[in-house]
């Protein structure tokens, strides 16, 4: 097996051991360049874009957005779909990698759990917004209560909160348990009292002995294990919010699956947005690649693949399961107000994406980075016009009806973009984004030590 | 390098996680038991009136009908208070100088009603009729209690919505024989169970729609 030129393909240049952790370690111990707090002061002022929009929302009602009595979900669940999807990706990218040994994961993965962790929890504000009594959201959990009331199981609003609940708590046990040893290297790295002490509590006495990194990676490869079928059920779960129903373009079996694939692919993009960022700004060159990109684009080619027979499965049971009205909806879907969209999404989601059949796009970070962008907006196009379309033209034609989104609903869309951005900044003054016991261990096997 | 932490870190690191998990479920279930208790829903609770008026020495020593003062009870929503003529029925011929009744004579002169303070009070989201209630064999003490034996009226039921959920979705053990229904102090005797089914057949109580939600929430 020749692991060492395998190994060596992720690692550019000859970083010395412990060479890397300094430079990944560096962020949470310094003070902040000019350039985050430039970055941090456009990402707060998007949040606060967000929380003035939520706000209105929370005291004026949900007439403030672009929701009209027909389109009720609108920009919120759309934005609540793509958010979780981006949300999925994370856990589901660094436990898939890891099972199936794949080195470059280290690179990656403990930025891509903290993307998870970050995209879920706003993801959760969504459905709360788009409630009409915000302020009971917590009756979607089955606590005891005066009232003896259960929730209501067969809404799909309680399923979204299993959902993210459970997915929440155990991505961010996953991401902390390989944190651990980080947090002993930065304990052993940290200058001042409080920083020794606070990272020293999150390493949890971590001494690295045998049995210690032992223990670790079995945890971790067992929860890797969980969090397969977990992420699987997550986004199934979405999927199901809309294939449970009835309604024409919603009611389909191939949702969950391709809802899961939707939100692989639309979260690995946003890794590499990331990835490109944090090479850059952490000048991670010797450890993140365009090897990394290659692999990357890989597996977007084979989504978007996977994305267009979804899409074309969608058509054709619309046309050969022969109903009526399930016909006159494939005909809106082209023929109709939202057709510019529609063909917008196909291009950027299936034919776009073809691009990175060609090995010199794949290892160009500025086209990966576009063509990631791209992809995503296309991303959520879908989910908006998954929306959009089957709640705008239901089985009655008194019930067709067009969204236009409102001021607010921008704000709040562009402000939760933000707003991961201002999570993002403030965690990478507090702990390594990337993992350091990981890649100080590909460097060394990559040396043939 | 000198140790970070002392040998007691360990202990309290672990009691943390331990505090850590327990910490929601111990909230939800402190919450829920402040939620229920007479603290919160105002259960036993007794309020001031301008005049004391005792049910138990009218009710129970003297034996007046719960409609010869809430005449309404049978055909509204509301039960209905008493208009100060009612209570000068007897007050005009006894105890007519008595201090504690002064605010009734005041308000017979000056023809303004006696103003009441509410004991059992619902939400303005609940609808509640008392009509229907006794009109299918609900007493007045499945909810009110032994009003007979109460100095001043207290909120005998904690009035939660789990509270109205007990009796909607099993009514049978709380209703009473027509005779029974104003009597506060009736013991029910012989077989409860076949009470109950007799009683439910008698009144035609139709359970499907009691818990809907506009049953009460209209």
């Amino acid at each position: 097996m020749s692991t060492q030129a395998g190994e060596a393909r992720w690692i550019c240049g000859s970083p010395g051991l412990g060479e890397v952790a300094d430079q990944i370690a560096r962020p949470p111990l310094s003070r902040p360049p000019l350039g985050w707090w430039i970055a941090l002061a456009g990402a707060g002022a998007l949040t606060l874009a967000m929380v003035i929009g939520v706000t209105i929302v929370f005291f004026d009602g949900i007439g403030t957005m672009g929701n009209n009595s027909f389109v009720v979900w609108g920009f919120p669940i759309a934005n609540y779909v793509w958010w979780i999807g981006i949300g999925n990706a994370g856990t589901l990218i660094s436990s898939m990698l890891l099972l199936t040994h794949q080195q470059w994961r280290s690179s990656i993965n403990r930025f891509a759990e903290a993307m998870t962790l970050f995209a879920v929890s706003i993801a959760g504000v969504f459905p709360i917004i788009h409630m009409g009594r915000p302020m009971y959201w917590y009756w979607l959990a089955p606590y005891p209560n005066v009232m003896s009331l259960w929730p209501q199981w067969r809404s799909a609003l309680v399923w979204d909160f299993w959902a993210i609940l459970s997915y929440l708590l155990f991505s961010i046990g996953f991401w902390y348990v390989g944190l651990i040893p980080d947090m002993a290297v930065m304990r052993d790295k940290a200058r001042s009292w409080l920083g020794k002490r606070l990272f020293g509590l999150f390493a949890l006495g971590w001494r690295g002995s045998i049995a210690q990194w032992r223990q670790q990676k079995s945890l971790q490869k067992l929860m890797a294990m969980f969090a397969i079928p977990l992420v699987c059920s997550v986004h199934s779960i979405v999927g199901l919010d809309f294939a449970a129903s009835l309604n024409p373009g919603w009611a389909e079996t191939i949702f969950p699956p391709y809802f899961v694939v939707g939100a692989m692919f639309s979260g690995f993009c946003i890794v590499i947005v990331l990835t490109a960022v944090i090479r850059g700004a952490m000048h991670l060159q010797d450890i993140i690649t365009v090897e990394h990109f290659d692999a990357m684009g890989k597996i977007c080619v084979a989504a978007s693949l996977v994305m267009g027979v979804s899409y074309a499965s969608e058509w054709f049971s619309g046309w050969y399961g022969g109903s009526p009205h399930d016909r006159v909806f494939l005909d809106f879907v082209f023929k109709g107000p939202y057709q510019p969209l529609y063909v917008a999404m196909l291009c950027l989601n299936v034919l776009l994406p073809q691009a990175m059949w060609s090995p010199k796009v794949r290892r160009n970070i500025g086209t990966m980075v576009i063509l990631a962008v791209m992809i995503n907006v296309g991303m959520w196009l879908e989910r908006l016009l998954i929306i959009v379309e089957t709640l705008g033209h239901t089985f009655l034609p008194s019930n067709w009806k067009l969204f236009f989104p409102t001021l607010i609903d921008g704000a709040i869309l562009f402000g939760s973009l933000g707003f991961f951005a201002f999570l993002f900044l403030l965690l990478s003054r507090v702990a390594p984004l990337v993992a350091i016991h990981e890649t100080e261990e590909l460097v060394a096997r990559a040396r043939g030590l | 390098m000198a140790q970070l932490f002392r040998p007691g870190a360990d202990i309290a690191v672990r009691w943390a996680l331990v505090a850590l998990l327990a910490f929601p479920f111990v909230l939800v279930v402190a919450l829920y038991v402040y939620a229920g208790s007479p603290y919160r829903t105002g259960q036993d609770r007794s309020v001031d009136q301008p005049v004391p008026f005792s049910h138990q020495h009218h009710v129970g020593e003297l034996g007046l009908d719960c409609r010869f003062c809430h005449e309404t009870v049978e055909t509204s929503r509301f039960a209905g208070m008493p208009p100060t003529h009612t209570c000068m029925t007897c007050h005009s011929q006894i105890w007519t100088n008595a201090a504690m009744l002064a605010p009734v004579r005041e308000s017979l002169v000056d023809g303004r009603p006696l103003k009441w303070n509410r004991v059992n009070n619902l939400p303005d989201y609940v609808y509640f009729d008392h009509s229907v209630h006794l009109a299918k064999g609900v007493g007045c003490a499945s909810c009110h209690g032994p009003v007979a034996l109460m100095p001043l009226v207290r909120q005998q039921a904690p009035l939660t919505m789990g509270w109205c959920l007990s009796c909607h979705r099993n009514p049978a053990p709380n209703l009473r024989p027509p005779s029974a229904i104003f009597d506060t102090l009736w013991k029910p005797t012989g077989d409860a169970a076949a009470r109950g089914r007799a009683l439910m057949a008698s009144y035609h109580v139709d359970t499907r729609s009691l818990t809907d939600c506009s049953t009460c929430h209209r």
